[in-house]
């Protein structure tokens, strides 16, 4: 489909409606505000809802951390409040280990999924595919507007699910059968598990939709001129994310449906010699597997967590050679080593399942496997620093974040080496290490890339800026108190403390925490609260924010900021732009930035 | 009311930093963009290398606070194989760490915007890509080489004198069974099993073995010294036995059984003279999430001479003449399911036996 039937191609499109309008490229449809601003077909409306949807989904995944760090750092007190919120489950300001368990559950579901791949991919996915490629849409604009409203409808299932007699979900993100197929031996695992399934179900159709879409765009409608290798890192990273969530995410489609028949068709996909001692009876079930669903989750679970950061790299790359005002280092190999992190996505799964009684030869190929991922995100990383190196850096609130992610990425991913290696895993296999490593790395970093990009992109998105000083405080005590929650965490994990405990008091080995747990739960609340101003920030800042002046305020190269300020449903009045060059000519022969649409001078240099 | 005092406080406070905010930006507009954006980054370029400093200082500090609270030597010798490895890891990584955390950080200090600076314009450079490529994965092929060899150590086959303990979790504890006299495992089937009448693995009476097969809860005997390979079970859902001075953790699945072993180098009256802690006990805790009782799934681990496990040994009856001590006649069900093993093959037979121990 071409750029401009895209935008007035209804369904059945002919030829002489096309043409009729290719001279214009804007369009001149009536627009209402259904067809405007809720089922809208526009990338950046699609873009601002998943975003806002994406901060609902964070604010309420953080509160739930807020609460379950309460309980973990004051053990012994009570909180009357807490009943007034949660009723029965916090029963004398106590929250139940029943709730506890959801919360935990649900912190991780909504994050993981809701937030960092919906809000994340879908924001910028929809945001800068079509405007960093040179199109006027998605190559469907109407399946992308179906992907966001899959979104909503998940969205809606598992928020339902909270509400529940017998709960939500609780038997951990990673919901592993037997639990989670046995109403009997967890009550979340009663109505709240099928909630959960056809969330995500529903989650799983709205990230193929996006997916698909988002290849074809990148694949099909780049601009005259804009060939693959003078993509901004930005689309290259988003193009890999968006392959891997469509190879990846139907397998756990299939894993979560066998999982359905284990709970209601009396089927042993996963179910073999159980005995539920609440009920008193042996189940009929034999033979299953319940490690099937291991393999199955995590041949998703995994790539996942590359969908979560391969956007916020891909964000983080461009920002900082923006706000460099130099190229980024290697662009070659970035686009390789994202290659590379994409296909050894594919075949590091089992590293989760190292002490599931995995044959031992196994393992250790998933060990060679999971520890040549060091090898690329190495170049990645000593990339980035070169990046920076006799740069002139410009601290816009974006290339903080951008920093903070490098920082974090380093953090994270050197912990990934213990955990990658077996032996190592024996010991720290479920430990509060791993909850520190990947709430490091693919937690907050991912965090700091979608802050990085909310920053550097929220001019074009709106036309206004962010407030300065709460940006910079925004990022000054998110970035010190992700170290002081997770730095001091390792060590819980170095000392054996098992994750998904609620209370350690009870335990000989495990209670010499107690201040620091309480530290890391008041350096919880300090952070969420800062982001909540940001959420201010950004509210505030749609409408009351110092207004954009200029097309091109951070003096960038790439397409998106040769449209105007406040881009119509077709990004550019006029003709798409050709492109001529890759998107990081900075600092080239003494200029500071040149524009891909510039044609190559008789005099440039080369590089 | 102290609650609304502390959301009154927080609310006041975000004020002030909204009003600031906006304020610090009609300023910046009076000053100038171009003064206000080189202020701004000079404060935050400053702030880099303060970061950097005190997260050093940090970094060692947190480090002299906590290492002495993460356990001690291992208790095994596969625990000390694998702190071997750890230190390894560590002095790979530190250095990693170090370097990368310090360059980012003192770029990012040294190279902040400047009037007189240009950017320097370097697209790429094939031989620092290529050292840096290599580099690493010559790190890492010393790591997976050390990693490996220790893990086929670990998990390779437990010596033949091996002593051996069948343990099986439940919601939410710990089950341990030795083979008796006999030094073999009898026969158990999950349809037999019944708390009521004390046959909690579901062991089949008619099978000579299971007879003097000790069933204990809670406490697990081990002997020093002594090569232990652990058959691990489970009765419900997934557990994982974990032991945190042993350094070893394997899950425990319903259907399928996984073993480990290991052996075991100081006593539990040891470790309480070592550790000067006198309520020391080797803990089993639970790894993987199995439900609302998972934070409380404790076992403990004695670890004895082998002359207190044989008096140990000796005292405890096994869990057939257990059953047959408290048998009475209004429990005819145990004596079905002796008789009739074979019902596992007829599911509706083995549905009927639970009914009937019911």
């Amino acid at each position: 489909m071409s750029n401009e039937a895209i935008l007035h191609g209804h369904a059945g499109v002919d030829t002489s409606h096309e043409v009729h309008h290719d001279e214009h490229g804007v369009h001149h449809h009536k627009e209402t505000f259904i067809t405007k601003y809720v089922f809208s077909q526009d990338h950046k409306m699609i873009c601002k809802q998943f975003l806002i949807t994406g901060m609902i989904w964070a604010i309420l995944g953080g509160f739930m951390s807020v609460l379950f760090r309460l309980q973990l750092g004051y053990p012994e007190s009570t909180f009357p409040w807490l009943e007034d919120i949660l009723g029965k489950w916090a029963k004398g300001g106590k929250i139940q280990p029943e709730a506890y368990y959801a919360l935990v559950t649900m912190h991780g579901t909504v994050l993981v999924f809701f937030v960092l791949t919906g809000g994340l991919s879908g924001t910028f996915a929809n945001f800068l595919i079509p405007l960093q490629v040179g199109a006027r849409d998605m190559a469907s604009p109407f399946l992308n507007m179906l992907s966001y409203w899959f979104f909503w409808m998940a969205s809606v299932v598992i928020l339902t699910s909270l509400f529940l007699e017998t709960g939500p979900a609780s038997g951990g993100w990673t919901s592993y059968p037997p639990l989670s197929a046995l109403g009997d031996a967890s009550s979340g695992s009663k109505a709240g598990m099928d909630f959960w399934i056809i969330g995500m179900a529903l989650f799983v159709v709205s990230s193929l939709l996006g997916g698909l879409n988002y290849i074809t765009t990148i694949l099909n409608m780049r601009t005259k001129g804009m060939s693959m290798t003078r993509l901004p890192l930005t689309i290259w990273a988003l193009f890999f994310t968006a392959v891997l969530g469509v190879l990846s995410f139907p397998v756990l489609l299939s894993g979560l449906i066998l999982l359905l028949f284990d709970r209601h068709a009396g089927t042993s996909f996963y179910l073999s010699d159980i005995f539920i001692a609440s009920t008193n009876q042996a189940l009929p079930n034999e033979g299953g597997s319940a490690i099937l669903f291991q393999h199955l989750f995590w041949f998703l679970g995994h790539p996942e967590v590359y969908i979560i950061i391969l956007p916020a790299m891909g964000l983080v790359s461009e920002v900082m050679s923006v706000n460099s005002r130099k190229p980024v280092f290697g662009y070659m190999a970035m686009v390789g080593s994202l290659f590379a992190i994409a296909i050894l996505a594919f075949l590091v799964w089992a590293h989760h399942m190292f002490v599931t009684g995995l044959n031992p030869f196994l393992g250790s190929v998933f060990v060679l496997l999971t520890l040549l991922i060091a090898v690329p995100s190495a170049i990645k990383v000593f990339n980035w620093i070169t990046t920076i190196w006799r740069g002139n850096l410009r601290f816009t609130p974006g290339m903080l974040f951008a920093i903070g992610f490098v920082s974090l990425f380093i953090s994270g991913g050197l912990t990934g080496i213990f955990l990658g290696n077996s032996t190592l895993d024996i010991h720290l296999h479920d430990t509060l290490f791993v909850v520190a490593h990947f709430h490091i790395v693919m937690g907050v970093s991912a965090f700091f890339g979608m802050f990085c990009g909310i920053y550097h992109w929220f001019p074009k998105m709106y036309g206004r800026y962010l407030n300065n000083t709460m940006s910079y405080i925004h990022f000054w005590v998110t970035f010190i108190g992700a170290y002081l929650i997770f730095w001091p965490m390792h060590y819980e994990g170095l000392a054996g403390l098992p994750r998904r405990y609620l209370d350690y008091s009870g335990w000989h080995s495990f209670n010499q925490f107690g201040d620091l747990n309480r530290f890391i739960s008041t350096v919880a609340m300090v952070v969420f609260s800062v982001q909540l101003m940001f959420v201010f920030n950004f509210f505030y800042s749609i409408f009351k924010g110092r207004r954009v002046t200029t097309t091109n305020p951070w003096g960038a190269n790439t397409l998106e900021w040769t449209t105007p300020i406040h881009p119509g449903h077709g990004n550019w009045p006029g003709e798409i732009p050709e492109v001529h060059r890759w998107a990081y000519d900075y600092g080239k022969d003494g200029r500071e930035f040149i524009q891909q649409t510039e044609p190559i001078g008789p005099n440039e240099s080369k590089h | 009311m102290s609650t609304i005092f502390l959301i009154l406080i927080l609310l006041l406070g975000f004020l002030i930093t909204f009003q600031i905010a906006k304020a610090s930006e009609y300023v910046g507009i009076l000053k100038g963009e171009k003064k206000n954006f080189e202020q701004n980054n000079r404060i935050n370029g400053f702030l880099m290398i303060v970061f950097l400093v005190m997260g050093l200082i940090g970094v060692y500090w947190c480090n002299e606070l906590y290492k002495g609270k993460i356990l001690g030597e291992a208790a095994s010798d596969h625990g000390e194989k694998i702190d071997t490895m750890l230190h390894i890891t560590l002095v790979i990584t530190g250095i990693v760490f170090f370097i990368t955390q310090i360059l980012l950080f003192w770029f990012a200090y040294k190279y902040q915007y400047s009037e007189k600076r240009k950017a320097y314009y370097f697209p790429h450079d094939n031989k620092l890509e290529l050292i840096w490529t290599v580099i690493p994965a010559i790190a890492l092929t010393v790591l997976v080489g050390f990693g490996l060899l220790y893990w086929f150590h670990i998990t390779g086959d437990a010596p033949k004198d091996a002593m051996q303990v069948e343990v099986t979790g439940k919601q939410f504890n710990w089950i341990f069974r030795y083979p008796g006299k006999d030094n073999i495992f009898g026969k158990k089937y999950y349809q037999n099993i019944s708390d009521k009448t004390d046959n909690q693995l579901g062991l089949l009476w008619d099978d000579p073995a299971s007879r003097d097969d000790l069933v204990v809860g809670t406490t697990m005997y081990l002997v020093v010294n002594k090569p232990v390979k652990m058959i691990i079970n489970s009765r419900d859902v997934i557990h994982d036995v974990g032991l945190s001075h042993f350094r070893m953790k394997m899950d425990a699945v319903p259907g399928t059984p996984t073993t480990m072993w290991f052996t075991p180098k100081f006593t539990t009256d040891e470790m309480r003279k070592k550790l000067n802690d006198p309520e020391f006990d080797y803990e089993i805790s639970c790894d993987q999430m199995c439900g609302k009782g998972h934070f409380s799934m404790r076992g403990v681990i004695k670890v004895v001479t082998q002359s207190e496990f044989i008096l140990w040994r000796a005292k405890e009856k096994p869990n057939y003449a257990r059953v047959m001590a408290n048998k009475e006649p209004a429990t005819p069900a145990q004596a079905d399911s002796v008789k009739t093993p074979t019902a596992k093959i007829n599911s509706e037979g083995a549905t009927g036996l639970v009914a009937a121990t019911k």
